[in-house]
């Protein structure tokens, strides 16, 4: 039961949604809008899960003592303090809740995401190399679409924007678009196996497949 | 150590200074350089903000957070005050939980430079958990998804919202985004609703959109630093984006060099190993 259940719901619900996009009747929209209520219900919830799993992860840590334990600690405080902050007194703008997210989580957001530059940096000096005629192409292109994304690029050669451009539009976009046919083409394959509940991984267990189950 | 061993042995602190100064000294000397052409995916998407009838509502959702603001921000603030200076109506939506702060930042302080009212001109709807339900379910009734704005004030009694129900109602929506949401908006809200739509990226995420760029699924792009400042420069009122240019010109000059520096180290070494 437990298995057959959640099959059936996803079956009839998979089927249901793929006909009503065809069909235009009223019947149809009326379940479809349901179905879009429920599913904002259900993205609510799975926030509750998400609260629940930080607090077993980082509980358990602390529990054991496990190295770091003490960032640990940070998180939840952090957590309750947003928490009742938000609840209590609102999260509107000059609100507690509204300081806490302008002068500590903006900055330490920021603070770790710019630490990115350097690294690139760094990383760009020390390993990218034209060893090969592949990496060398890669390593041209990659100048060249860089000169062209800043000014400085149009002012050492006037075409360097349209060369920078072509990249994108052309060359980029034949690889992407072919990468792009075979992810839409497995999600769909995907999408039907997890209807006619041949993919069951998602339900629980290790197993993709519930062939021979 | 022969001078390329020491080259490529150079402590990544000096890697490092070079970029930190790279960043900070033009935007402390307040260094501005002349942007050139204007890429066709940001006209593009001044163009179709250009052929919208004051008064028109304009759906910009805030998928961003702050690690993305010294992209994104430059690129809302334009985006906002050019849709206020041609009198459309801005409702904001977020399908991330730092959008809704985000969003309030930028419609309040380009809202006050602009004499816009809240509630009249536009609204801040806040974020709201889902993702692709929220997008379908705004294809069918925004008041349903969002009964009241991130204020708490009812959405259906706002005047900003008068006349606006669904995608049906608005002619252009605006994916602001760090993520994959794009996909989200290009997939659920084009695809389903025919609603037009418009990015702001960060330029790592270019490579992905310009497929759909191409295809007019996306009507306009504005893609990472430089995209901000073309569209500042397009609407004639400098900010970060334009600022910003000199910086990125710099660090990405910093970066080439160490790259060249890097290789010539690199083909001397093994050269030098060779005989």
């Amino acid at each position: 039961m437990k298995l057959q259940v959640p099959l059936v719901i996803t079956f009839l619900v998979g089927v249901f949604m793929a006909v009503q996009f065809f069909v235009p009747h009223e019947v149809g929209q009326g379940g479809y809008e349901m179905l879009l209520k429920w599913a904002r219900l259900v993205g609510a919830f799975a926030l509750v899960l998400g609260i629940g799993s930080l607090w077993r992860t980082h509980g358990d840590k602390i529990r054991r003592r496990r190295p770091d334990w003490p960032y640990s600690v940070v998180a939840l405080v952090s957590f309750v303090v947003m928490v009742v902050l938000g609840i209590v007194y609102g999260h509107g703008e000059h609100t507690g809740f509204d300081w806490v997210f302008r002068h500590i989580q903006v900055p330490l957001d920021a603070t770790m995401f710019a630490l990115l530059a350097f690294f690139v940096a760094s990383a760009a000096f020390r390993t990218f190399r034209a060893r090969s005629v592949e990496a060398t192409l890669l390593l041209v292109t990659a100048l060249v679409v860089m000169l062209g994304r800043v000014p400085i690029g149009e002012l050492l050669y006037h075409r360097m924007p349209q060369v920078s451009e072509w990249i994108m539009t052309v060359p980029t976009v034949a690889g992407k678009r072919g990468i792009l046919l075979g992810v839409a083409l497995g999600a769909a394959a995907t999408a039907l196996r997890i209807i006619l509940g041949i993919e069951r991984s998602h339900l629980g267990g290790a197993g993709g497949s519930g062939e021979g189950e | 150590m022969n001078f390329w061993e020491r080259i490529l042995a150079l402590d990544r602190r000096w890697v490092y200074v070079g970029i930190a100064l790279a960043v900070i000294l033009p935007i402390t000397l307040g260094l501005e350089m002349t942007l050139g052409t204007t890429s066709p995916p940001t006209q593009d998407f001044y163009d179709a903000v250009e052929a919208l009838k004051p008064g028109a509502p304009v759906l910009i959702a805030f998928d961003y957070g702050p690690s993305s603001m010294p992209e994104l921000d430059p690129q809302a603030k334009a985006i906002v005050r050019h849709c206020l200076s041609r009198k459309l109506r801005i409702i904001c939506v977020a399908l991330w939980p730092t959008g809704t702060a985000l969003a309030r930042d930028v419609l309040s302080s380009v809202g006050e430079d602009m004499g816009a009212v809240d509630g009249e001109d536009y609204v801040n709807l806040g974020f709201k958990a889902g993702s692709v339900a929220v997008i379908l379910g705004l294809g069918e009734d925004i008041s349903d998804v969002y009964p009241q704005d991130a204020e708490g004030r009812k959405t259906s009694g706002l005047a900003v919202m008068k006349g606006v129900k669904s995608y049906a109602d608005v002619p252009l929506m605006v994916d602001l985004a760090a993520g994959n949401s794009p996909f989200g908006w290009i997939s659920y809200a084009h695809e389903r609703y025919h609603q037009k739509v418009a990015a702001g990226i960060t330029a790592v995420m270019a490579t992905d959109l310009y497929p759909y760029l191409q295809t007019g699924q996306l009507v306009g792009l504005v893609n990472g630093l430089k995209g901000a400042a073309e569209y500042e420069d397009l609407i004639h009122h400098h900010g970060m984006g334009v600022r910003g240019m000199s910086a990125q010109s710099i660090a990405h000059l910093w970066i080439i060099f160490l790259v060249i520096v890097g290789n010539i180290a690199y083909f001397a070494m093994r050269r030098a190993s060779r005989e």
